[in-house]
């Protein structure tokens, strides 16, 4: 008989395998989402500051269950516990699963030890947004900062991430600087560990 | 050769959001672009009802001597329109980008509120992109 393909089927939901899942989103549709998610939560909020960190917090919940499902697909359920190690996890896999693409460079930070800084020409989140003149140094790339923060708080590095605009000579459009700066405790292990 | 003197974006209700001149031929002070916005807005409406076939969807060319409009009306209501010397060509296929870069650049961002006048960076630069590719194209021809 010409082969008939049998799919095995699954008694229970939970022991179907995981799928790889779709590779692709409409960036139509995802850009008008974020643009309802910074909408609503200027709705909440009084100032900047506030819209930032709650930008980030919806981030870090995405960066946690990113690192889960990272691990799992892409690591076979390895840890990183070098610090190296971790940060080009985030540059590489977590950025080209999210993002499509390697984050554009990681740097070390040359003023102090524990900063380390992801620079791209253009974050994708912020591909169609303009800030206006009147908010001053806002940006919206603190969701992608949230998400780094979540990933590198789950994997045991915690680290305050922040998202900056780098005005660059000769372009119109400033540059995007993820700013990752480690807590003591993580810099101390890494010099244990040698 | 063909130039565009103006671009004008106006919202459903008829008023101006978004213009823009290019050329000393089109400019306009802000109370003579707001009237002029006004002004077709409401010529487009009546052109509606004087159509003698249903189902019109209003004035897309308008011929003068001296220059020729071109009107593109999204499904939402939201017109574009823009001045040009006579006998310009693809003017069409050039409202068409302009609302692509409108769908993109102006409704994509959070900051922007719905019916009220333009001010986003990112629609400028690509906007003055375009029509530069436009410009170079028309004259390569």
């Amino acid at each position: 008989m010409i082969g008939v393909g049998k799919i095995k089927q699954y008694s229970n939901v939970l022991d179907k395998p995981l799928s790889k899942g779709k590779q692709e989103v409409s960036l139509s549709a995802f850009a008008f989402l974020f643009s309802e998610l910074v909408q609503y939560n200027q709705t909440q909020v009084d100032n900047i500051a506030e819209l930032e960190r709650r930008l980030e917090d919806a981030g870090y919940a995405v960066g946690a269950r990113v690192l889960e499902l990272l691990c799992h697909r892409d690591k076979g359920n390895r840890r990183e516990t070098r610090l190296l190690g971790i940060l080009s996890f985030v540059h590489s896999t977590v950025w080209k699963v999210l993002f499509g693409k390697v984050a554009d460079s990681l740097e070390k930070g040359t003023e102090h030890e524990d900063e380390y800084m992801i620079s791209e020409k253009e974050l994708l989140v912020n591909k169609f947004i303009s800030i206006p003149k009147d908010m001053g140094t806002f940006n919206c790339g603190a969701f992608v900062a949230g998400i780094v923060r979540g990933v590198l708080d789950s994997a045991g590095f915690p680290a305050v991430v922040t998202a900056h605009f780098v005005p660059m000579e000769g372009q119109q459009r400033p540059r995007t600087t993820i700013l990752i700066k480690f807590a003591e405790e993580v810099l101390q292990r890494e010099a244990r560990l040698g | 050769m063909a130039a565009i003197y103006s671009l004008y974006i106006i919202n459903k209700s008829g008023g101006l959001i978004f213009y823009k001149d290019y050329g000393s031929k089109g400019r306009m002070d802000t109370n003579d672009s707001l009237r002029v916005a006004s002004l077709w807005h409401s010529m487009h409406a009546i052109s509606q009802q004087l159509s003698p076939t249903t189902g019109c969807s209003g004035i897309e060319l308008l011929e003068a001597d001296t220059f020729d409009l071109h009107c593109f009306q999204s499904l939402t209501g939201t017109k574009f329109f823009v001045v040009c010397e006579p006998g310009t060509q693809h003017m069409e296929a050039l409202l068409k980008i302009i609302y692509e870069l409108y769908t993109d650049y102006v409704l994509k961002n959070p900051f922007y509120e719905m019916e009220m006048p333009i001010r986003c960076e990112l629609f400028d630069i690509n906007l003055t992109q375009a029509i530069q590719k436009d410009r170079v194209a028309l004259s390569g021809r």
